[in-house]
């Protein structure tokens, strides 16, 4: 709630504004029944025609000013909804860019999805619809208390008891439908997550003849989905119930008290009859509040949601730190683990110096992308010093650091977007930058038989696309602002040879200085590195340059001898 | 437009029909309970008296007992009705999801390549639930005022029909004007919708890349976007709200002004003698209980707009062509040989571009065919024609003799064992990430798999081995151990035919070399189809072809294509050339 007002406050002059003029536009409307009563009570029996027309008239005018008002104010209010809500979202967007990737795999990119969306919208239609209809009940009903305690205080105060019991109520069913709505909520998010996985994982999924299996699934979370809402909704169904009968038992509470007043010959029945019928005329204001309070519920079950990302802790912090190394990338010492449980990466150390090639081999769940991401400081090592730049990883700013690095990840998928764009990805770079980079990277030849050329549109996850283009646009994206660092994992794992040779030779050819870090399961791609680590269970087993490790590697002898098919190399 | 909208929705709506008749009849007797108790107040008063001291106690109480009841018995209903209603919301929602993923799952997959997943979320919960809070919460409210309305009509009728030709007037003004505004306003709506679909589909793509967004150091460029569209669908959502921000009032001041009419009339047909001064009065009471719930609903109006914006979305996505439909005598597919053919086969995704030109190939039944070429010559194509993803555009496809189209699609897809590149993994337990596909597949079987693909001890490396459930479709989980894990899942299956396109493209060699024995027993008897791109997994194939500019430049085995010294021979050389010397 207290970010609700945060948001809010800077358009509290507006709020309070919108406000005010729907409280003159319920006024004017409260009045015209009481003008209503004028002609009839008092200008009908008189005879006094003048009065008739000019009441009339005068009700015509106050209808006019209530729907201008009440126009003026429900836009004020669309408005605020609408700054407010993109606000918050645009400050939800840019605190999960910020967000650290251990965070991220904790939230899961489907829950940060739903809130981006759906939770935002939720809070969007709060916010409307309590500036747009949460002013005329409670004025009303505070209004008739008001009004009963002038002309009768004792009854007053039995409504003052009703009414203060009745908030009660509503504040108490409200409070228990958000934890409702969370769950409401958390169970849209596996629908989303399956809806997702159902895009991205569409051809398995029809090339296994499972789509009956995914209905089931999907029709698992959609029943989920429906039970909790069911839930949550029928705790709040109680709301408008309760109060209904609450109010109407005062009502009766009236009567019992009136009738003693006038018994005791303190009160005359007349009161009685007005303040019944004054009261009835309230509580049909309050019949599309339950629908306001629904709207509350379940916009603070998913502000909630949406604070846990905003107030998630920064972490990752930059640590000053006055060490210096030789090395342009280096390691010392360092273990990692994702779990806690096992070592990722188990007392890592090398260095390479400015200019050099770094090879990475190792079995499948050896550690070498935990190696690399070590490096990138996506995660921040549990022991041990990450050397960047000969600078401690961890004591350079976000900026600084990934300045340096291009980097190709394996698993990385394109964006729905054109070739340029992909390539430039948000850079701005020119399109020479970028034409260069996919030269480099192999990829200008395809990208030149295209008939839009560098403006082809790739379709979602590339799928328009072979995998080896794929690649070849990663590689050129990482190449296009000229890193100091590149790194490729198994960035060559869609290409054939011939193209993976021709990529490494333009590489050395066209980035002179660069560093480079291969991690490749073809020892064709690393065997020009200066230094090469063979990595095993998240250990370095053994460091060096191609021949040295042909010399006394077995394991890199084995490797190299199956890769050439005997051949010699 | 609008009625086959209705008439659709009506489809979802009908299956809860009863219990909708069964809770307007409850609304009715909830209504004229409430209208009950104002009656025994009024009894209640009467009991009272004028004078002091004298007030019957016993009346009084009796009457407030009643009143008590009756409202007791009317919040009662009203939870009921209520709680009932959201339920068939709920139901309907639930429905339309269902029946929305449903048609999403038969969609065929180029769908998928060019409409974003957020667009998708977007209408199957967004748009759902818009179309669900109309029906739980409105559908209420504008029952419950219908029968005011028209009961309140009827008494206006009966005390004065002259007076209420004011309505006569001003209901069908009002009409009239709702419906020239809404017909302004629904694009809006329809736009509003439009755009919180793009926002979504946005947004699901960036999160999804954070990691390349993050190192690239764009946040800043990428949050600008983000603002563009968040801009965006704020904008429409304002401006749908902006434009019908006038409709409910509007609708309130042609009832306000009637309002005034009919005090206006009313005392000057009073003032002629046409009226008593208590029919007056009483018409004036009555014309505020029709104009009362009016004006309630008409704060709906925009609301119902919106609804009906979200409802077109639903039925657009309900409306997409799926895959065609198995052909009439579809072959069920059981037990192929696997003697598969490709006959002069032409295709493109864009036919202007042709991707496979008159490709024609026999790979006898029992065979291991291999396929190579550079990247981007139609390798995964021609996997993906075999699938039937798409269609050729000329030329057939056969296996054992008939072509691919005459089996039944998903017959033909439970025949064959895959590992593709997609290395898909979705939220569910490793176990039955590896048994996906397979019916029944005990875990001892699952746990053989896992160990004949190497992926055993990796499993058992994770704090609850086989049972860990995988998040963001396997973040964490390397491309090489997502290729054994899919390795494992084809090694479970039953199939007549092996493709494997680049099954090991990121498995080292020392790992390829112990799961090539497991390769090897599942291709036995089998028909295999291998893509590689290293290629001394494939030296003992029957029969390579080599792939250029679209069809077979080359075939032969291993040795006779060394020997014609052509592209194969110097794809293969390739692997031991030193780069820095091209």
């Amino acid at each position: 709630m207290k970010t609700a007002l945060r948001y809010l406050r800077p358009f509290a002059r507006r709020v309070c504004c919108g406000a005010a003029i729907k409280f003159t536009a319920a006024v004017l409307e409260l009045v015209l029944p009481l003008l209503l009563a004028h002609i009839i009570d008092v200008c009908v029996p008189a005879g006094d025609l003048e009065a008739i027309w000019r009441t009339g008239g005068l009700m015509m005018v106050m209808a006019c000013g209530a729907a201008l008002c009440n126009v003026t104010a429900n836009r004020m209010a669309a408005w605020v909804s609408m700054e407010v809500t993109r606000d918050l979202r645009g400050d939800l967007y840019s605190r999960v860019e910020r967000l650290s990737c251990a965070q991220m795999d904790r939230f899961s990119i489907s829950s940060l999805v739903s809130r981006l969306t759906n939770d935002t919208y939720h809070v969007h239609q709060m916010f409307d619809k309590v500036q747009r209809g949460g002013i005329r009940a409670p004025m009303l009903v505070l209004g008739g208390l008001v009004l009963t305690f002038f002309r009768a205080p004792a009854l007053g105060l039995v409504q003052l008891v009703v009414c203060s019991l009745t908030f009660f109520t509503i504040w108490l069913v409200t409070r228990r439908g958000i934890p409702y709505y969370v769950k409401a909520q958390t169970a849209v998010d596996t629908v989303v997550r399956i809806i997702r996985e159902n895009t991205s994982g569409v051809r398995v999924i029809k090339a296994l003849a499972c789509q009956e299996r995914e209905r089931a699934r999907f029709q698992e979370a959609n029943g989920d989905a429906r039970l909790t809402e069911e839930a949550a909704g029928c705790v709040m169904a109680a709301a408008n119930p309760i109060t209904d009968f609450l109010l109407n038992s005062g009502l009766v509470l009236v009567v019992l008290a009136g009738a003693m007043l006038v018994n005791a010959g303190r009160m005359d029945v007349g009161q009685i009859v007005a303040f019944l019928s004054y009261f009835t005329l309230i509580q049909n204001a309050t019949l599309g509040m339950a629908k306001i309070f629904v709207k509350i519920s379940k916009g603070v079950a998913s502000l909630r949601r949406i604070e846990e990302i905003l107030q998630a802790p920064d972490d990752q912090l930059v640590r000053p730190s006055e060490e210096r190394s030789e090395a342009e990338l280096g390691m010392d010492d360092v273990s990692f683990s994702y779990l806690g449980v096992e070592k990722n990466l188990d007392s890592a150390s090398f260095s390479l110096q400015k200019g050099e090639m770094l090879g990475i081999l190792g079995p499948i769940g050896s550690g070498k992308t935990t190696l690399v991401s070590l490096l990138l400081r996506l995660y921040d090592a549990d022991e041990g010093v990450v050397w960047v730049g000969g600078r401690d990883a961890a004591s350079l700013s976000r900026e600084d650091l990934r300045g340096r690095f291009g980097v190709v990840f394996q698993n990385e998928a394109l964006l729905n977007d054109t070739i340029y764009e992909n390539i430039s990805f948000l850079r701005g770079l020119s399109r020479e930058d970028v034409i260069a980079a996919a030269k480099t990277a192999q990829a200008w030849e395809f990208i030149e038989t295209l008939p839009e050329g560098l403006d082809t549109r790739v379709d979602i996850r590339g799928a328009n696309l072979s995998g080896g283009q794929r690649q070849r646009l990663l590689i050129a994206r990482a190449l296009a602002a000229k890193p100091g660092i590149l790194v490729l994992d198994s960035a060559d794992s869609a290409l054939d040879y011939r193209t993976a040779a021709a990529l490494y030779g333009a590489i050395h050819r066209d980035c002179p200085g660069v560093t480079l870090v291969v991690i490749s399961e073809r020892i064709a791609s690393l065997r020009e590195a200066d230094r090469i680590l063979v990595l095993e269970d998240g250990k370095i087993t053994d460091q060096g340059s191609h021949s040295q490790l042909l010399a006394r590697c077995a394991r890199y002898r084995r490797m190299t001898e199956l890769q050439m098919g005997g051949a010699n190399g | 437009m609008k009625k086959s909208l209705l008439r659709r929705l009506a489809r979802f709506l009908r299956p809860y029909g009863a219990r909708l008749v069964l809770l307007v009849i409850l609304m009715v007797a909830s209504n004229l309970l409430a209208l009950t108790a104002p009656m025994l107040s009024g009894w209640a008063v009467d009991a009272v008296g004028t004078e002091a001291g004298s007030v019957d106690f016993a009346g009084v109480l009796r009457n407030a007992g009643g009143m008590l009841a009756c409202y007791a018995c009317s919040s009662a209903l009203n939870y009921i009705i209520a709680s009932q209603l959201i339920k068939v919301g709920q139901g309907v929602s639930h429905d339309l999801r269902k029946a929305a993923f449903d048609r999403m799952s038969e969609l065929p997959v180029e769908y998928f390549d060019t409409h974003p997943a957020g667009d998708l979320i977007s209408r199957i919960c967004y748009d759902v639930d818009t179309v669900n809070a109309t029906i739980s919460s409105d559908f209420l409210q504008l029952s419950t005022s219908a029968l005011t309305v028209v009961g309140s009509f009827l008494m206006l009728l009966i005390l004065s029909p002259w007076l209420t030709c004011v309505f006569f007037v001003t209901v069908p003004l009002s009409a009239l004007l709702t419906r020239f505004q809404m017909k302004r306003i629904h694009p809006l709506f329809r736009l509003r919708s439009k755009e919180l679909g793009a926002l979504n589909g946005f947004a699901e793509e960036r999160v999804g890349r954070q990691r390349a967004i993050r190192t690239y150091g764009v946040e800043a460029a990428d949050l600008r976007q983000f603002e563009a569209y968040n801009d965006g669908a704020s904008r429409a959502y304002y401006e749908a709200d902006r434009a019908s921000a006038a409709l409910g009032p509007s609708v309130n001041f042609i009832n306000n002004v009637s309002l005034a009419a009919i005090s206006m009339f009313g005392a000057l047909m009073y003032l002629n003698g046409a009226l008593t001064l208590g029919s007056l009065s009483s018409f004036v009471l009555y014309s505020r209980k029709f104009s009362g719930p009016i004006r309630e609903a008409a704060n709906l109006l925009s609301e119902l707009q919106a609804s009906a914006a979200a409802a077109e979305r639903v039925m657009d996505l309900l409306d997409e062509q799926p895959e065609a439909g198995d052909a009439p005598g579809a072959v069920p597919a059981e037990d192929l040989r696997g003697d598969i053919t490709f006959d002069h086969v032409d295709f493109g995704y864009d036919p202007a571009r042709p991707v496979l030109r008159d490709f024609t190939a026999h790979i006898p039944a029992g065979s291991l065919a291999a396929v190579v070429g550079p990247t981007g010559a139609g390798k995964t194509t021609l996997v993906s024609l075999l699938l039937r993803f798409y269609e050729p555009q000329g030329g057939s496809i056969t296996i054992d003799g008939v072509p691919v189209g005459q089996y039944s699609r998903d017959g033909l897809r439970r025949r064959l064992a895959l590992v593709l590149q997609d290395t898909w993994l979705f939220g569910g337990t490793i176990a039955e990430n590896i048994a996906y596909g397979t019916e029944g597949a005990t875990r001892e079987q699952i746990v053989e798999a896992a160990k004949a693909a190497r992926i055993h001890r990796f499993v058992n490396s994770l704090p609850e081995g086989y049972d860990t459930v995988l998040t963001d479709e396997g973040a964490g989980i390397s491309k090489g151990q997502r290729q054994l894990l899919t390795i494992a899942r084809c090694l479970l299956t039953d199939a007549d035919i092996v493709i494997l396109d680049e099954a090991t493209s990121n498995v080292d060699t020392e790992t390829e070399g112990e799961i090539s024995l497991a390769l090897e027993n599942l291709r036995r008897g089998r028909t295999c189809f291998v893509i590689a791109h290293r290629l001394a997994t494939i030296r003992n194939a029957d029969c390579i072809l080599v792939l250029d500019q679209g069809g077979v430049a080359e075939c032969g085995t291993h040795e006779t294509l060394l020997a014609e010294d052509g592209i194969y021979a110097k794809l293969y050389a390739a692997q031991w050339t030193d780069f820095t010397e091209i």
